[in-house]
């Protein structure tokens, strides 16, 4: 278990910048537009002589909602802290997709693996710790990150409605912080388990390539994926070409990027729901984990976990040449 | 005390050639053992069947595991150094003894330490910030401090200067070296590690073509001096080698009779790297 630990932390030493510092500045460079989108807004308004709620009107509009409106200005402040983390998972999914390709690959291009393979570790616990950096480490990171600028989001936005004669704490007490952050900490055991074929079958690519990984994990289901719709393949099992398209080649490479699950996993079940319960947070953990129910889920578990075996063989056998 | 390896029919093919053809050896504890082979001869693919690297066929056996099965356990008893600066290069030197120090059971960080502060090295320095002299020492800072009993050299010391070379072998002999462990190293440059190896193994083409310790070497190979007026004698009793100094020939006999050549001229013990140049004749050829 210490082992295991100190493995996880060499992981975030080595890729500091990709795990740490990516969400950060992707978190600063969100702040900052929204700052310039508002000032920006102001000047414009202030050069035209409207300025919105200066005469209390918005205040009065606030005043005059009911407890329906009001609950939709808590979910708008909700999907406003939200937004801050969409940026973000963007920015992870990238930084996954791409840690995943490398990770056993680069320590055999430069040699250094000859050193990590001088340590009495298991090649079965190197390659779990990748995984854990991935699917784990890095969107724990992502979703500090993700609250905290949300939070600072909230904060600005409040101020800025504040200089226009808006209660701001009013207005804040209809915001659900709280269950934001667990909604957002919650999803990631759901990301770990939607994720595990993509990271499988990139980890496995890492390990095998002799070089050029990247090639050869997007262009071999790639050109798959164009054979099959060339001989319509597909069509032998009675399915449509579209079926290999979205669950090989898409479930494959892009599962990393989080919220892919949510979208595609199910078939509309998620907007269903939203819509019967307007009320309803989209983010609510009662509401993602139905994901659970899915097939499509637990065949990419089953799938992944048998290419990180093969990773683990090729990582074993593999070395600097 | 058993050995430390025993291999038999080694054997492993690349491709296309034959890194390692049937070789058998035995290695005991306590011994410094100098493999040394030209380019290609399969000195690498040897060390790494020994460490579980590559795979073969034939029979090895390293302190008592196989490390094609049980490479997880051997490697807590087995060190290696594979060639210069193979330390990541984005690595502190901090994170470097602390990532050994929590991983490794026989790690000792005092001794490591004391060793880093015999050196230039700063904690918060990293890989890429270094010489290939430092890497090595930081290196070698990690490797001494575990109490293995078997520590595996694979060019050590290519390209470092002279300097950080001597120090290199002097380090290990009066720090690390005792009577329970073992050290394999292979090199080029046979001249600075000739004095301290006791066994001497010979590769080429994947076969050990000499396999003894340095007093056998002495005992079987001698070289005699012989003026040109002998050398037709001295060519008569099949010498391994013969070269030319200053007007005599220097001939290089393998298990000859010393009485008989020392009546042709001067004997002596002959170098490793005469040694090695005569055994190894014809290999690029």
């Amino acid at each position: 278990m210490k082992t295991f630990y100190w493995l996880v932390k060499r992981e975030f030493w080595e890729h500091r910048g990709g795990f740490f510092w990516a969400p950060i500045i992707t978190g600063g460079v969100f702040l900052l537009l929204n700052i310039m989108g508002i000032i920006t807004a102001e000047v414009v308004g202030a050069r035209h002589g409207i300025n919105f709620g200066a005469s209390g009107g918005l205040q009065r509009v606030i005043a005059d909602m009911d407890a329906g409106d009001l609950s939709q200005v808590g979910l708008a402040l909700d999907v406003a802290m939200y937004s801050a983390m969409g940026l973000l998972i963007v920015v992870l999914g990238f930084v996954v997709f791409f840690y995943c390709l490398g990770a056993l690959y680069d320590d055999r291009r430069d040699r250094s693996i000859l050193f990590w393979k001088s340590l009495p570790i298991s090649d079965a616990s190197t390659v779990l710790s990748k995984v854990v950096s991935a699917t784990v480490l890095a969107p724990i990171v992502a979703v500090i990150t993700g609250i905290v600028v949300g939070m600072l989001q909230l904060l600005i936005l409040a101020v800025t409605l504040s200089f226009h004669g808006v209660n701001v704490w009013q207005l804040l007490v209809q915001a659900h912080p709280f269950r934001v952050m667990f909604n957002l900490v919650g999803y990631i055991p759901l990301y770990v388990l939607w994720a595990l074929p993509s990271v499988g079958w990139l980890l496995l690519c890492s390990a095998w390539a002799r070089n050029k990984p990247f090639l050869w994990a997007v262009a071999l289901p790639v050109a798959t994926g164009l054979l099959v719709s060339w001989f319509g393949i597909m069509g032998l099992f009675d399915l449509p070409t579209t079926w290999f398209w979205k669950n090989i080649v898409q479930r494959g490479l892009f599962s990393v990027f989080p919220g892919t699950g949510s979208v595609f996993g199910h078939n509309g079940n998620i907007a269903h729901s939203v819509a019967g319960n307007p009320g309803m947070d989209f983010m609510d953990l009662g509401n993602t984990y139905q994901l659970l129910a899915s097939a499509n889920l637990w065949i990419g578990v089953v799938v992944g976990l048998g290419l990180l075996a093969g990773a683990v063989w090729f990582r074993r056998w593999r070395d600097d040449s | 005390m058993s050995a430390v390896i025993t291999a038999s029919g080694l054997t492993k093919r690349y491709k296309s050639a034959l890194a390692l053809d049937n070789a058998s050896f035995r290695i005991e504890p306590g011994r410094i053992v100098g493999l040394i082979g030209p380019n290609g001869a399969g000195k690498t693919t040897a060390l790494k069947a020994i460490l579980g690297l590559t795979d073969f066929t034939g029979e090895l056996s390293v302190l008592g595991f196989d490390p094609r099965k049980q490479r997880d356990k051997l490697m807590g008893e087995v060190c290696f150094i594979a060639d210069v600066a193979v330390l990541p290069r984005w690595i502190k030197v901090r994170q470097a003894v602390d990532f050994v120090a929590n991983v490794h059971p026989r790690f000792d960080r005092a001794k490591c330490e004391a060793f880093l502060a015999r050196t230039k090295l700063q904690p918060d320095q990293r890989v890429r910030q270094m010489s290939k002299g430092m890497i090595v020492q930081l290196h070698l800072a990690l490797v001494m401090a575990i109490d293995a009993k078997l520590l595996i050299l694979d060019e050590p010391t290519l390209g470092l200067d002279i300097l950080y070379r001597k120090q290199f072998y002097q380090n290990l002999l009066e720090d690390y070296f005792d009577e329970n462990k073992t050290i394999i190293v292979t090199t080029h440059q046979v001249e600075e590690v000739e004095h301290i190896l006791t066994d001497l193994m010979f590769i080429r083409d994947g076969k050990i073509v000499l396999d003894a310790d340095m007093d056998a070497v002495g005992d079987r190979f001698i070289e005699v001096m012989v003026g040109a007026d002998r050398a037709d004698a001295a060519r008569a009793l099949k010498p391994l080698d013969e070269r030319q100094v200053f007007g005599k020939s220097i001939f290089l006999f393998d298990g000859a009779n010393r009485a008989v050549l020392e009546e042709l001229g001067e004997t002596r013990r002959p170098s490793i790297s005469d040694l090695f140049v005569a055994t190894m004749k014809g290999t690029y050829a």
